[in-house]
């Protein structure tokens, strides 16, 4: 393992994010603010109570979710198919470093980032209301897992794209409705049973219900799902990462 | 003596078919500066692209400081640096970061006093704050090569790098080369500019629709081309080379009105002289003389028209 090379791209990634620090903050905490003054206050008032918990408090973990799972994605697929873009991918190719290793840098600070905007929203969220961690341990759990696992992921994009259309399209044709149809804003169990059924081949249902337990007691589906479910992508992921890895694709021609 | 970049029967086929090496083999020797010389789409690119590890080979093998480029990738790599043919940068970075982190990537710890020195160099210091978009396309060149010369390596690749670049450049390249070659560092260099290989090179390789045609010392191939004809345009057209002139093994040309003179211009005296005279002497009136010396460049052509006949 070359670990300077890998400290050199992971804070190089790094430095980038920390000199846009308020556009890369900015967006998220503006948006998260306004969820929770359009589903928070405003709907929230006449939902009043999901599960024992506040309408507010409940779509906390979803909201960071969301901008955890988009961010991650969006920075990773952005990471790696800029270089590539722009041409400067021949000097990561030229390096004395291997693929897993470049892997690690990028995929290593797309998730900081993601958990740094996580963590950003989790704070702005006490501004608005009233919130307990029932399990912070399993919360920082899910929330790291989450990061690294859709880095992955969006690593993958990022070296599959070939153009910028493709960069958004599997966000936005994929991530966002699975996000939204998974829980992220009401509980599994307030739907229909049909679609109760449906929602379970959801995989975002199984992180959204995991991490929510983290921070009220509970869940739609079982935690041990949860972690299975996030452990089943992240080696998913990486499977992807390893076939990239032995046959080149699209990055060594 | 062993060869530093040690090429055996290297082979490449891109993924649409084409074949752009076909069993190159070239051993470069260490300190040597060597220049391939070939047209657009030869195979300079990719020979340099398989040996950095930017493409894979389909077939053959190649080593750089006795390190296989497949299985000893690390350490053929930390050796080498390359200058590629196009400008990449990244255009909001500042220079000297992404200068620096070229070292990092190499797995080296940073350096200041280093980076300074290749940036004073290759002047630039004075631009290490700027932006990459805010700088000109020569100086995006000379970032570049401090980007490959940042990890100290051993073997340096130049694709091309004084296309569309100025003289003053120019200059300064050649002064960070003759820097390096003094180190003991070892230069391989593509070029269109003929002039460029014979003024720097140690030796040239020519290379053709992915095949090595030739790798000759300069030396020997500047005495190939040492040799110059003089032309000698004749007031009134004769019937043959007079007898007088024989010593001089004169060509005349089919209408009689001019004569060639081939002459070696590193001999100890090219015989110039004592032709005029001749000439004087046997009465024959000089309507105009002219010398003209066959170029590097038409030998290639000639190399490379022979190749494809
Ligand atoms: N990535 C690629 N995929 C397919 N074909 C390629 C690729 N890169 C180069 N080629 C082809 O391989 C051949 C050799 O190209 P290469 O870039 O090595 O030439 P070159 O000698 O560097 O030429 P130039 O002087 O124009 O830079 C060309 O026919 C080119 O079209
Ligand atoms: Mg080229």
């Amino acid at each position: 393992m070359n670990g300077p090379a890998i400290w050199a791209i992971y804070k190089y990634e790094m430095f980038r994010f920390f000199r846009t620090l308020m556009e890369s903050l900015a967006s998220p905490v503006i948006s998260t603010s306004l969820y929770f003054v359009v589903f928070g206050a405003a709907i929230g008032s006449r939902i009043e109570q999901v599960e024992g918990v506040s309408y507010g408090a409940f779509i906390v973990p979803g909201l960071i979710m969301l901008s955890v799972m988009t961010q991650s994605i969006s920075n990773a697929s952005f990471g790696i198919y800029f270089p590539k873009f722009i041409g400067t991918i021949f000097e990561m190719l030229s390096a004395p470093i291997n693929f897993l290793e470049i892997v690690i840098g990028y995929v290593g600070a797309a998730a900081t980032k993601s958990l740094i905007i996580g963590v950003v929203i989790l704070i702005t969220a006490f501004f608005f209301v009233e919130l307990r961690i029932a399990h912070p341990f399993a919360m920082l759990l899910f929330l790291v897992l989450t990061c690294l696992s859709f880095s992955l992921f969006g690593f993958i994009i990022g070296i599959w794209a070939e153009n910028f259309q493709q960069l958004q399209l599997i966000p936005l044709l994929v991530i966002t409705p699975l996000v939204f149809l998974g829980g992220s804003f009401y509980s599994i169990s307030m739907l229909p049973p049909t679609w109760q059924v449906v929602s379970l081949f959801n995989p975002i249902v199984y992180l959204m219900s995991g991490f929510r337990w983290s921070f009220f007691g509970a869940a739609d589906v079982g935690v041990g799902w949860s972690l299975l479910a996030i452990a089943g992508f992240t080696a998913l992921c990486l499977g992807v990462i390893w076939w990239i890895f032995k046959t080149g694709y699209r990055i060594k021609s | 003596m062993t060869a530093i970049v040690d090429v055996d029967n290297l082979t490449k086929t891109y993924d649409g078919g084409l074949t752009a090496l076909s069993g190159v083999s070239l051993r470069i020797e260490q300190g040597e500066i060597i220049a391939l010389l070939g047209p657009n789409g030869a195979g300079k690119t990719t020979l340099i692209s398989a040996l950095c590890g930017i493409t894979s080979p389909s077939s053959g093998r190649a080593t750089v400081g006795g390190h296989d480029i497949v299985t000893g990738y690390r350490k053929a790599r930390a050796m080498i640096g390359l200058v590629p043919q196009e400008v990449a940068l990244e255009p909001f970075e500042r220079v000297i970061n992404t200068v620096n982190f070229s070292r990092g990537l190499f797995g080296r710890r940073r350096d200041d006093a280093l980076t300074e020195k290749i940036l004073r160099q290759l002047s630039l210091w004075d631009k290490r704050r700027a932006r990459i978009r805010e700088l000109s396309g020569g100086m995006k060149r000379r970032v570049l090569i401090a980007k490959a010369l940042v990890h100290e390596p051993r073997v340096l690749f130049l694709d091309e790098p004084t296309a569309g670049v100025d003289v003053e450049l120019r200059r300064d390249m050649w002064r960070v080369v003759e820097g390096l070659r003094a180190d003991g560092v070892t230069i391989i260099l593509t070029t269109h500019y003929i002039e460029e290989a014979e003024a720097i090179a140690d030796r040239i390789a020519v290379i053709d629709k992915g095949r090595i045609l030739l790798v000759e010392e300069k030396t020997a191939l500047m005495t190939r081309l040492g040799r110059k004809t003089l032309r000698i345009d004749l007031r009134e057209p004769v019937e043959a080379v007079p007898a007088s002139l024989a010593d001089y093994d004169l060509e005349l040309a089919p209408d009689g009105r001019s004569l060639s003179y081939h002459y070696d211009t590193r001999g100890d005296g090219t015989g110039i002289t004592r032709l005029l005279q001749a000439l004087a002497a046997a009465g024959l009136g000089l309507r105009d003389i002219q010398t003209t010396q066959s170029s590097l460049e038409e030998i290639f052509v000639g190399m490379i028209r022979e190749g494809a006949a």
